[in-house]
């Protein structure tokens, strides 16, 4: 059996909302919050956590329209923390923008870093980027195929619908260790992205936010199903993320107290179902430690052994002050617990968490990994057939010959 | 052939509603028809007073508690449905509507419907074709011909003599038990299916060739 602690990866995810505190009245500035999300993700790292994610959104009160340059910062603040997304939209952004952005985070990261690939829950965002959201399960397949082959091939032709067409193009920097960063995909509803995730063997994020879980179920059992179906292992060896909520205090009846007017007033549950009747419908536990490890010990019952939960916990105008403390419980003794607990009753063939050191030893073993090399710049932009030096020249390749 | 499946959704308010009044003389009709073909019903009834909560959640959240979720789930699997609606301000009511809004929107696709609607005067009896049978050809359900309209005075001594509420009654669910009995049960294909979101190729692969079409 693998080491406990990679087993299975924790962390948070985060929205990017800025919304008033309900208690104080107190709406906190954009910079406030951007500043107060660095610190949330660096003390996840303290508490023993072991990812940050965070969303994109390109409309307030939301602030994170660019996750790689929050990302970038706080990888550089940080020594092990992975920092991910929650998720990137794949149908609006150029593919050719996301192959480069997050090569680049994965390299200034060392690898510490990969990606969901959502589809946007703002109407809006598509007409805003040129799109139309009518088209948005066509995008995410045509994005994604193209995104894939750029990360994959060092030189790329390509001719979809959606994008202008790419003779000879190489995205760089090339992907880290010539290893594409680790990919989920998340989707609520849609089985064409569960049947996606498992086509290309990625991973499949299930936010679990909005029961019934039986929907969650469906999804995360055809993921399961169809990856071992394209021959990437068995059912049980495909990768799986949920999401969760949890707001804790020692005792329970000080959780319930404490979150209340916080969940009264956020913006997703705000005015709707009691707290009482979500907190029984939804995976959000208020209560004490114990309550939130016996509700996510029983995740794996319904979904199978997985391999990464995050958590929302810094949204609804929560303090910061709350929020880091909201972390100290989790780090201190929510996930040891779930760690151990979920650990022995895992069977060995359920593979550990992606990381990027794990996909270079996958691909090389000992051997060292590729380190491409560009050729000298021969005064244009047009890389032709053979950017890199470990490339032979095609035959007949115009631009390769007498390099 | 196993018994057909019938949903019956109310949105009368009150308690009892003559909403609910018109929707069981409905159904009790449409269970008449079809068992003098031989064909055996089987019904639930649905008062959308009961969930008016679930779905204001529902709007506000996004996902159905679990009452409103087994309800339209049945809807969604029922060989037919029967709606009745209380007429506001001209068109289905408020409640109603909202309903049909967090209802999937391709729940009734192909599944034959025989309206209903209440109201206090006869003036509001066109609001089945103009207002509500729309609805139902948006969300590609098959209305039939025939809606059925009750205003108060139908109940008592002033109501139509020509065409009495019953007549209409019957008529509506005589044409809703053809529709049955032609087509038979409805296939349900589950979306989590392959098959169904992919074709005959079966493989993802399929979609990077040629896109989805939705």
């Amino acid at each position: 059996m693998s080491d406990t602690s990679t087993q299975m990866q924790f962390g948070l995810m985060s929205v990017s909302d800025v919304t008033r505190n309900p208690l104080t009245g107190e709406t906190p500035s954009e910079a406030e919050r951007i500043s107060d999300v660095v610190a949330i993700a660096k003390h996840a790292e303290e508490a023993g956590l072991d990812v940050f994610a965070i969303g994109e959104h390109h409309n307030p009160p939301f602030f994170s329209s660019s996750p790689t340059t929050l990302l970038a910062y706080i990888a550089a603040q940080t020594e092990k923390l992975i920092v991910s997304t929650s998720t990137t939209l794949i149908t609006t952004n150029d593919p050719v923008r996301i192959a480069e952005e997050y090569a680049m985070l994965q390299h200034v990261s060392g690898g510490r870093m990969d990606l969901m690939m959502g589809r946007g829950n703002t109407g809006p965002v598509y007409p805003w980027f040129g799109k139309d959201i009518r088209q948005g399960l066509p995008l995410a397949i045509e994005n994604y195929q193209l995104l894939r082959q750029l990360w994959d091939n060092d030189v790329v032709d390509f001719e979809g619908k959606f994008r202008t067409a790419l003779q000879g193009f190489t995205s760089t920097p090339r992907p880290l260790d010539d290893v594409a960063p680790f990919v989920w995909h998340g989707s609520i509803r849609t089985p064409e992205i569960a049947e996606q995730a498992a086509y290309y063997g990625d991973g499949f994020f299930a936010n679990n936010i909005f029961w019934p879980k039986e929907h969650y179920q469906k999804l995360i059992a055809l993921y399961r199903q169809r990856f071992e179906h394209y021959g990437h292992g068995t059912a049980a060896q495909a990768i799986v993320g949920l999401g969760g909520q949890a707001f804790m205090a020692k005792n329970s009846q000080d959780a319930i107290d404490q979150f209340r007017p916080f969940f009264n007033a956020a913006p997703v549950y705000g005015n709707g179902p009691a707290m009482e009747d979500f907190t029984e419908m939804t995976p959000l536990t208020v209560g004490s430690p114990q309550q939130v490890i016996d509700r996510y010990a029983e995740m794996r019952d319904f979904f199978g052994d997985y391999q990464r939960q995050l958590f929302l916990v810094d949204h609804a105008g929560l303090p910061l002050k709350t929020v880091l403390e909201q972390i100290d419980f989790l780090g201190a003794e929510v996930v040891p617990v779930l760690r151990r607990e979920l650990a022995d009753r895992r069977p060995v063939e359920v593979p550990d968490a992606p990381t990027h050191r794990a996909r270079v030893t996958a691909k090389y073993g000992d051997a060292p990994a590729r380190q491409p090399r560009p050729n000298a710049n021969r005064g244009d932009n047009v890389t032709g057939g053979s950017p890199y030096q470990d490339t032979p020249a095609p035959a007949g390749s115009a631009f390769g010959v007498g390099r | 052939m196993s018994a057909e499946r019938i949903a019956v959704v109310s949105a009368g308010l009150s308690d009892p509603s003559s909403t609910r009044l018109l929707a069981d003389r409905m159904l009790q009709a449409v269970i008449d028809d079809l068992a003098g073909r031989g064909v055996e019903a089987s019904a639930r009834v649905f008062e959308l007073r009961d969930v008016a909560h679930d779905i204001t959640n529902n709007l506000l959240t996004g996902f159905a508690p679990k009452q409103l979720a087994e309800m339209n789930a049945f809807v969604a699997e029922a060989d037919a449905v029967i709606v009745v609606t209380p007429i506001f301000s001209t068109s289905y009511s408020g409640l109603f509507k909202s309903w049909i809004d967090v209802l999937d929107r391709e729940a009734l696709e192909g599944t034959p419907v025989l309206i209903g609607a209440t109201a206090g005067t006869p003036r509001h009896s066109l609001a089945i074709d103009y207002a509500i049978r729309p609805l139902f050809t948006y969300l590609h359900a098959e209305p039939v011909s025939t809606g059925v309209f009750a205003s108060s005075s139908d109940w008592g001594g002033e109501a139509d003599q020509v065409a009495p509420l019953q007549k209409r009654v019957d008529r509506g669910a005589r044409e809703l038990a053809d529709r049955l009995a032609e087509t038979g049960r409805t296939e349900q294909v589950d979306p989590f299916s392959p098959e169904a979101y992919l074709g005959e190729g079966g493989s993802f692969a399929d979609l990077l060739t040629e896109l989805p079409q939705r």
